[in-house]
């Protein structure tokens, strides 16, 4: 019997695998696509005296980045983050994620902010709205904070090329209310 | 022209390599002596072929044939050309490729060696390992071929990831595959004895030089990558526990319970259910790293372009190989694998106890990579597991394997008494408890119950090795006489064990002892560390071969004297416009000064991290010894005389 023990394990193995292939890890069905942005209101990173609400983001589109200074797919993501807000302009709002201000600000000052601002959310209050799984995972906003995209898991160059980069320029060319 | 010879070498080895399957599996059937013979030119003229296409490949990426789609996203012309060689496996084509040529490799060597074996087993192990080769080949061609011409072609390259253009990374895949696909080796082995249904202490002789050489390899090669990570990401890491890096660490584990699982099966002829399992795994997980790597199930530091179709068969090898044999291993196993026996208190039973207690850290690894796999499956949504889980989990682990470690160094083989063992342990004991004390002591801060039992282990395995050498000289009459007569197995066994320990003292300091402090410096600052002072003195702009970059000199002060200068910088690459950052690094055994520029502030302001990364090269270091402790134990005259245990076999066999 006990040599049955490991192709028992390992089918199971496979099973989960199997499974596993079918589901993007990048591509979560995320319900909030195409709806309103949740309301929140947040002390930022910098300053717990500042708070910032949803209206602060609305008038333009703007990109919500989650991110934690634990997580360490956000720090291969940050050179990009740090590209798109030196070279293409972009505003990117941070949502520091289940973090202390300490080593969230810490490591801002240590390897650059390509944050306009940072939303501070310890508990992940905002995170749970936004149906925020994992770290780091980024949302794009229209100008009327409606939910225009998300992407799981960091940024890469070319996902910013083929997908964020056209979406930011379509939602810059229709006008503002 | 060459890269269509490069593809048309490919299905060539693919036509080789089932030759290399199929004539010895008709000849086992049909007891023909002559069909079984063919699986050795095949596989010989199959690394051939191989290697022609691999160096076609490498001819492409050196003269800049922008033509195929793979060389023209992963170079350009501006390359420096040893980083044009590396890039041949910067990316998934190549490295596969690369991966399918080592394989052959390794079975070039087996086929060299492979007459000194019964027929029948060698034809099976030469089998196996072509049908491992069919496989990888099926997929380079049908789903990953570097040769695709990309029409129109670019005048120039998309460029190598800046992160890969390093001359680390030139060689740790290499030496990473090496160690993947030579557990292929043990595994093809295991294989045979199952199929040919007898496993003689013979064959596990055989089978230690090739799996030692492979774990070896493997020890290197993820040394080099944490090396890499180090200091090329800029961040003064050394270990994330990231998906891949546990790909890696998983097979090393359990090669590291193979290798010492082999030796008893070796000496005693037993645990041969087990050894034959461990094989087994060590390949499996060989296998399920390159299908998490490749096939995008998890997301992870290391991206390669991934793709569901490439998943799909990788995870079909993954189940035909492992399950095949695991079923193989339910079926036969219990005929074929029996014998040897031992009492409870034994040199057998901490050998045992520590190759469960490897295969558990395995199990945890790959739960904690998987798990949030599983819970996506099962539709209970998206987690990540973090480096808390495994830190924990795994050092928790380490403690009963290193007390198992030493106390199997110098207890005696079959049977031993707890009595003779404590008047053996109880000095080392002592002496490492005074350690951790004066450890407990000195260092302060959070890490300091991890330092103290850390380093107390680690002493713990350093003594008993000392115990153990002394045991084997004791009552000797000439002490260079009788260390010259110890078999170099066991200094290769103590030189890899003092690593080990070495690995765990610089794990445990750097992590207590370290210190970092971020600061916003322009030029003519200085920001002090310690009893360090870091001078901020000039900032250059230079122009690298493909990059911009940004240097900043900085001087480090000791007690009013200058002991050191540092050179960070952040470059651009033009190509693709990333920016990435060289660290500049003093190394020194006791600690590194490190100093990364973080981002250009106001002015000629940047943001800067200065570190103190006290004893990390003990981690590499220790890495470095249990190698060396691989390749003196490669050199022991056992394996020497192997040709002749195998012979007997072969004569037992046949007579």
């Amino acid at each position: 019997m006990r040599f049955l023990v490991p192709i028992a394990i390992f089918v199971v193995l496979v099973v989960v695998l199997a499974v596993g292939l079918k589901l993007d890890p990048r591509y979560v069905p995320s319900p909030l696509i195409n709806k309103d942005a949740p309301t929140f209101t947040l002390e930022t990173l910098a300053d717990p005296n500042t708070t910032l609400t949803k209206q602060d983001l609305l008038g333009r589109p703007v990109l919500i980045n989650v991110w934690a200074s634990w997580c360490s797919a956000c720090r291969v993501e940050h050179p990009v983050l740090l590209s798109m807000a030196q070279n293409d302009k972009v505003e990117i709002i941070g949502l520091n994620y289940k973090d202390t201000r300490e080593a969230g600000s810490e490591l801002l000052q240590a390897h650059g902010n390509p944050y306009r601002q940072v939303l501070f959310d310890p508990q992940g209050k905002l995170g749970l709205d936004l149906g925020v799984y994992g770290v780091p995972e980024t949302f794009v906003l229209d100008a009327k904070g409606v939910i225009r995209f998300k992407q799981v898991g960091p940024i890469t160059p070319e996902a910013w090329r083929d997908q964020i980069k056209p979406l930011l320029a379509k939602l810059a060319a229709s006008p503002a209310p | 022209m060459i890269a269509e010879l490069g593809l048309f070498l490919m299905s060539l080895a693919l036509a080789l390599a089932l030759v290399q399957v199929v004539f010895p599996t008709v000849g086992l059937v049909t007891k023909q002596a002559l069909w079984l013979g063919y699986a050795r030119p095949a596989a010989q003229a199959q690394f051939a072929c191989l290697l022609g296409a691999f160096l076609a490949l490498v001819h492409a990426f050196l003269t800049n044939d922008f033509s195929l789609a793979y060389v023209a996203q992963n170079s350009n012309s501006a390359l420096p050309w040893m980083y044009r060689m590396s890039a041949v496996w910067g990316a998934h084509e190549g490295s596969i490729l690369l991966w399918a040529t080592i394989l052959a490799g390794w079975t070039f060597a087996v086929s060299l060696r492979v007459h000194r074996l019964p027929a029948d087993v060698g034809a099976v192990v030469l089998a196996v390992m072509g049908a491992v080769s069919v496989a990888f080949l099926l997929f380079v061609l049908f789903t990953s071929n570097p040769f695709a011409r990309g029409l129109p072609s670019p005048s120039d390259g998309a460029d190598l990831n800046p992160l890969l253009q390093d001359p680390g990374l030139i060689i740790h895949p290499p030496m990473l595959y090496m160690g993947y696909v030579g557990f292929s080796v043990p595994f093809a082995f295991a294989v045979a004895a199952l199929v040919c249904g007898r496993l003689t202490p013979g064959w596990a002789r055989w089978a230690r030089p090739w799996t030692l050489t492979a774990w070896t390899f493997l020890t290197v090669g993820i040394a080099l990558g944490s090396w890499w990570a180090y200091y090329e990401l800029g961040w003064g890491g050394w270990w994330f526990w990231d998906p891949v890096e546990n790909a890696s660490f998983m097979p090393w584990l359990m090669g590291t319970a193979l290798i010492h699982s082999l030796s008893v099966t070796d000496k005693r002829g037993t645990f041969k259910s087990w050894t034959v399992l461990l094989a087994i795994g060590a390949f499996s997980l060989s296998l399920l790293g390159t299908f998490l790597v490749r096939s995008g199930v998890l997301t992870s530091v290391h991206a390669f372009a991934t793709d569901p179709a490439r998943g799909v068969f990788v995870l079909s090898i993954l189940g035909v190989a492992v399950g095949g044999s695991l079923l193989l291993y339910a079926w036969r196993g219990p005929k074929v694998l029996s014998g040897g026996t031992y009492s409870t208190v034994s040199r057998e039973t901490f050998l045992l106890a520590n190759s469960l207690l490897l295969t558990v850290s395995t199990a945890t690894i790959l739960l904690g990579t998987l798990y949030p796999l599983l819970v996506d499956a099962l539709g209970l949504g998206k987690i990540s597991v973090g480096p808390p889980y495994f830190n924990l989990v795994f050092g928790l682990l380490m403690a009963p394997l290193a007390i198992a470690l030493g106390l199997g160094q110098f207890s005696r083989w079959r049977e031993d008494q707890l009595p003779r063992l404590w008047r053996g342990a109880r000095y080392s004991a002592g002496a490492a408890l005074i350690v951790g004390l004066v450890i407990g002591i000195l260092v302060d801060g959070p890490q300091r119950l991890t330092a103290a039992a850390g380093l107390t282990l680690a002493g713990w395995i350093l003594f008993t090795t000392a115990m153990g050498i002394r045991e084997r000289l004791i009552g000797r009459a000439s002490l260079s006489a009788a260390l010259g007569a110890l078999p170099r197995a066991f200094y290769g066994q103590c030189l890899a064990h003092t690593g080990f320990a070495l690995a765990i003292i610089g794990v445990c300091l750097t992590t207590a002892l370290s210190t970092e402090q971020h600061a916003r410096m322009a030029p003519g600052d200085a920001v002090s560390l310690g009893a360090y002072e870091f001078r901020f003195e000039t900032l250059n702009q230079f122009q690298g071969p493909n990059y911009q970059a940004s240097e900043a000199r900085f001087t480090v002060w000791h007690n009013g004297q200058q002991v050191d200068e540092l050179h960070p910088q952040k470059r651009i690459y033009t190509v693709r416009n990333q920016p990435m950052t060289e660290a500049g690094i003093s190394p020194g055994l006791s600690g590194d000064l490190y100093v990364s520029l973080g981002e250009p502030l106001d002015g000629q302001a940047w943001s800067v991290r200065v570190s103190f990364k006290a004893w990390v090269r003990l981690v590499w270091l220790g890495a470095l010894l249990m190698a060396g402790g691989g390749v003196l134990a490669l050199r022991d005259r056992r394996y020497q005389s192997a040709t002749s245990a195998a012979a007997s076999d072969a004569a037992l066999a046949q007579g």
